[in-house]
């Protein structure tokens, strides 16, 4: 076969020229004949009941088409996990963003002012907003205990441990909300007629998860629901959930119209309305031998869910199995709660609970290395899982990985030890102390458990009249370069030019259900069934005749052409077939949670100025072992860009809660990171490959988002010798810490620098 | 509200528009002329989505009265490239990771463009300084940084080759 090696090179991006030149379609540059703007009319008030909706008489209603919770054809949810979070309240109000009413007009501009015309009067119920209010029940606002969901992970025997054990070290953590901020706000566009059903075009991660929710909603069988991906301006798991909301707004609007209709949110609707990362608490007590050794330990991983279930069940799970991180306990017990509080519900966010629970694993590993006295290198080292060893869910590490080896790489590229002691010397004087932290982890690629196993993916493959072969997939391209890498992959597969292959846009009409596109599974799971998919092109135009085991691209387009003439058609299909030595216990919480893992070492330097109390990051050095990476250009990319989602994790990004609504709802006063606030991102990959992905690949695009926050918070606790064990870290909570410290008389700062 | 005719001069061309004088020049981009290369991101100048050149400087018409802006050459990321092919620092940008999800390279690029017509080597700091009027939430930038520079590496060749 002539292979040209199109995989681990950096071919164009498929859709890169349609983006640099603004000719990309995102949803909102659509525009239908007759097409109405559609808004959303929201609660108020945290919790309630709806008492009675006033139309106030300076709007001329008659312009405009309404939808209420009565207009629902189906059922009134948001079909997801469970059903129990509604496309519009009819009665009870559980969160101050809830809609429920929907209106739509030709003149996108006059929608504004007949929202705020709408007034709602309330019977107001008492309210949480924490998850320590949620756990004492004193108010129970979901289900009959305020709690979405439990876990419990054992292994082997923790109870045991504590009496052998030299040190017993207990910490608590914590991490806030973090909006995804995509440039591109949620936006839909659906037109309804009778004999087709309905059909969508929106910004969306998932096709299928908004075509089920559809058909729920609306009433309708499969065929008369078509979703279509239109490009899409960055998601993050922002747009994994709530799409199916917006896409039943715009849906009913448009079957009560029979017009199109077009809901585009604006940037303060999107920021307060829709999703955000889960804010936790995370309480670690572990068991020591005297040389620094993990004997056993209890973690408590506790998240807020906001006021429905959606998906915090599964950013539960993925977050318990990996509060252990990277290392290897021999007894642990994992206890798991998603608990309901009266704010919008929390979603998914790159990473989906990782970051979270390896926050405060890894800076609790900095507080057990102060306490048996070994440096943060030393503590890791001894702990690191090995291959061979299991995992908390006692899943046997099979991939060879040498976490030590990675850790000495990173030490050496980031000239970790010479840089301690400059900065051990240069801290002594001045008001800028520096520091340096490293954070050592683990991410698993694709659905937990048996995820993937009852999402059986599907990918198919087709041979063009033309020669070319087309990929079908329900993965979705939304920045990270879906469509580039899985042509890649196809082309590589049937030994054709990179141009050969091209990749049908998401609509379900056209593509099969390949699963969302979540998880880091697309390039290993997806990846891999495009792979067998396009195999099978090949082997049918071998059964006919028409092409031999050798071939050349041109010989491949030749017969392609001939058989699509011949027959019509040529396609071939390839489904998700679980790995067989892969078990998973859904009720013990125990097996292979994961068909692979990727492992990095990060390390932060930053400095901490005492006049401003502000912190910059320096430098930024991330090493991680994903497998093979199939295009560097794509892969530096996903890692550069979650480094800097972690750093606004750590350092910029705090929403200001009040009564349960975002008060803070504008890009002016929500910070994210700009080119002035981040370090060089200085990236390196070791490469050992892998067994169930494509061409040796596994997941990598969540990984980058677990590691900056702990390797920065331990940095700057290396800088002022003061311990913060909560993000997001602003200034002034580092200004009240070090206040507080010379107020009880401690050491000045620049003294305790070691 | 009435509407009032106003000449906008966009990409070298001359559009004579009926619209109402509060209008902000993003709105009659994409709405009334079609020009959806410019993005709305924010409605107040905060993410540079809606970045556009007026008289070469990068303005961001989310906050723009359009009317305000005649009598002046308006270049949007439509009018970048010419006669079809792309400018070197669209080419760059793709070929060097710049542009991942998409939505914020029109303004991004008109930014850096603006950029390098008043300062052909900047360094990297200048570089950083010039590009945090714009927000990119996929890629960190760094890899702006580099597509910057190999985009003015290809015009100071293709300047060479041209004398």
């Amino acid at each position: 076969m002539n292979h040209e090696r199109i995989v681990g090179t950096a071919v164009p991006r498929k859709e890169g020229r349609e983006k640099v030149t603004g000719k990309a379609v995102y949803v909102d540059d659509m525009v239908l004949p007759g097409m109405l703007y559609g808004a959303t009319v929201r609660s108020q008030i945290p919790r309630g009941r709806i008492k009675k909706i006033t139309f106030e008489t300076s709007v001329a209603w008659s312009e405009f088409v309404i939808v209420s919770a009565k207009d629902i054809p189906g059922k009134n949810c948001i079909a997801l996990i469970g059903d129990d979070q509604p496309c519009l309240a009819s009665d009870s109000i559980n969160h101050p963003e809830e809609p429920v009413l929907l209106l739509a007009h030709p003149d996108r501009h006059a929608l504004r002012k007949a929202v705020d015309a709408v007034s709602i009067e309330y019977n107001p119920l008492p309210a949480i907003f924490t998850m320590e209010e949620s756990e004492r029940g004193s108010e129970i606002v979901w289900g009959t205990d305020n709690v979405f969901k439990t876990y419990l992970i054992q292994k082997g025997n923790v109870d045991d441990v504590w009496s052998r054990a030299d040190y017993i070290i207990e910490g608590e953590y914590s991490t806030g909300a973090q909006e995804q901020l995509y440039i591109e706000n949620n936006g839909m566009v659906a037109a309804y007629d009778a004999k087709q059903g309905i059909t969508v075009w929106g910004s969306l991660q998932c096709p299928y998860y908004v075509h089920k929710a559809l058909m729920a909603l609306c009433d309708l069988p499969a065929e008369k629901v078509r979703v279509v991906q239109m490009e899409t301006g960055g998601a993050f798991g922002g747009k994994e959930d709530y799409p199916s909301m917006i896409a039943g707004h715009a849906a009913l609007l448009a079957m009560k119209s029979g017009k199109p209709v077009k809901i585009v949110y604006d940037r303060a609707e999107d920021m307060a309305a829709t999703t955000k990362r889960h804010p936790s608490r995370t309480r670690h007590r572990t068991a020591l031998s005297r040389d620094g050794k993990i004997l056993g330990g209890e973690i408590e991983f506790t998240i807020d869910g906001g006021a429905y279930a959606t998906l915090s069940s599964v950013v539960l799970s993925r977050g318990a199995i990996h509060a252990g991180g990277p290392y290897y306990w021999p007894s642990v017990r994992i206890r798991a709660k998603a608990v309901a509080t009266n704010a919008p519900p929390h979603g998914a966010f790159r990473g989906f609970g990782g970051p979270q629970s390896i926050f405060a694993m890894e800076r609790h590993m900095d507080r057990i290395a102060q306490v048996v006295g070994l440096s943060p290198v030393e503590i890791r080292r001894r702990n690191f899982l090995q291959p061979g060893q299991t995992t908390t869910t006692e899943q046997v590490v099979r991939e060879l990985i040498d976490l030590g080896k990675l850790l000495d790489r990173a030490i050496s590229v980031s000239e970790y030890q010479t840089k301690k002691q400059e900065f051990a010397i240069e801290n002594g004087t001045g008001a800028t102390k520096k520091g340096i932290g490293i954070a050592a982890f683990l991410h698993g690629a694709g659905f937990t458990g048996s995820g993937e196993r009852y999402l059986s993916s599907v990918v198919g493959v087709e041979g063009c009249a033309d020669g070319g072969v087309r990929i079908l997939v329900s993965s979705t391209e939304f920045g990270q370069g879906t469509k580039t890498v899985l042509c890649q992959i196809a082309a590589e597969a049937l030994g054709l030019r990179y141009e050969d292959v091209t990749i049908a846009q998401p609509d379900t009409t056209e593509v099969p259900n390949s699963g969302p596109t979540v998880a880091s599974r697309t390039v290993m799971v997806v990846g891999k069934l495009v792979e067998s998919a396009a195999r099978g092109i090949h082997q049918t135009l071998k059964l006919s005749g028409m092409l031999g085991d050798s071939y050349s691209a041109e010989e491949f387009r030749a017969a392609c052409q001939a058989y699509v003439a011949g027959h019509g058609q040529l396609r071939s299909w390839a489904q998700y077939d679980p790995p067989p030595d892969v078990f998973w216990d859904d009720e013990k919480y125990r097996g292979e949670a994961y068909a692979a893992y990727s492992w990095a070492v990060y390390i932060a330097e930053v400095s901490v100025d005492l006049t401003t109390y502000s912190v910059s990051v320096n430098d930024f050095v991330a090493l991680q072992e994903v497998g093979r990476v199939l295009h560097p250009v794509l892969a530096i990319g996903q890692i550069v860009g979650g480094v800097a989602q972690g750093i606004g994790f750590a350092l910029f990004e705090k929403v200001i809660w009040q009564q349960g609504r975002m008060q803070n709802n504008q890009m002016t006063n929500y910070i994210m990171p700009t080119s002035s606030d981040l370090p060089p991102i200085r990236v390196f990959f070791e490469e050992l490959g892998n067994v169930h992905g494509a061409f040796g690949a596994k997941g990598i695009g969540e990984l980058p988002m677990d590691g900056p926050a702990p390797a920065i918070v331990n940095a700057i606790e290396d800088a002022l010798g003061v311990r913060f064990d909560s993000i997001p870290l602003m200034p002034e909570d580092i200004y009240d810490a070090i206040t507080a410290r010379s107020l009880r008389g401690e050491d000045e700062v620049a003294s305790v620098i070691r | 509200m009435k509407k009032e005719l106003v000449e906008l001069k966009i990409n070298g061309r001359t559009h004579e528009l009926a619209i109402e004088p509060s209008a902000l020049l993003l709105d009659v981009l994409r709405q009334d002329l079609g020009l959806t290369g410019s993005k709305r991101g924010c409605d107040e100048s905060s993410c540079g989505a809606c970045t556009v050149l007026v008289d070469g400087v990068a303005m961001m018409s989310c906050t723009l009265l359009a009317a305000s802006c005649q009598e002046q050459e308006i270049t949007t990321v439509e009018g970048v490239s010419q006669h079809g092919s792309l400018a070197a620092i669209q080419k760059a940008y793709g070929d060097w990771g710049g542009a991942q999800c998409g939505f914020c390279t029109p303004g991004f690029i008109m930014t850096v463009k603006s950029l390098m017509a008043e300062n052909p080597d900047p360094s990297e700091a200048e570089v950083r300084a010039a590009l945090s009027s714009n927000l990119c939430r996929c890629t960190g930038y760094s890899q702006m940084y580099a597509a910057i520079k190999s985009a003015i590496a290809a015009e100071r060749n293709a300047m060479v080759e041209a004398k």
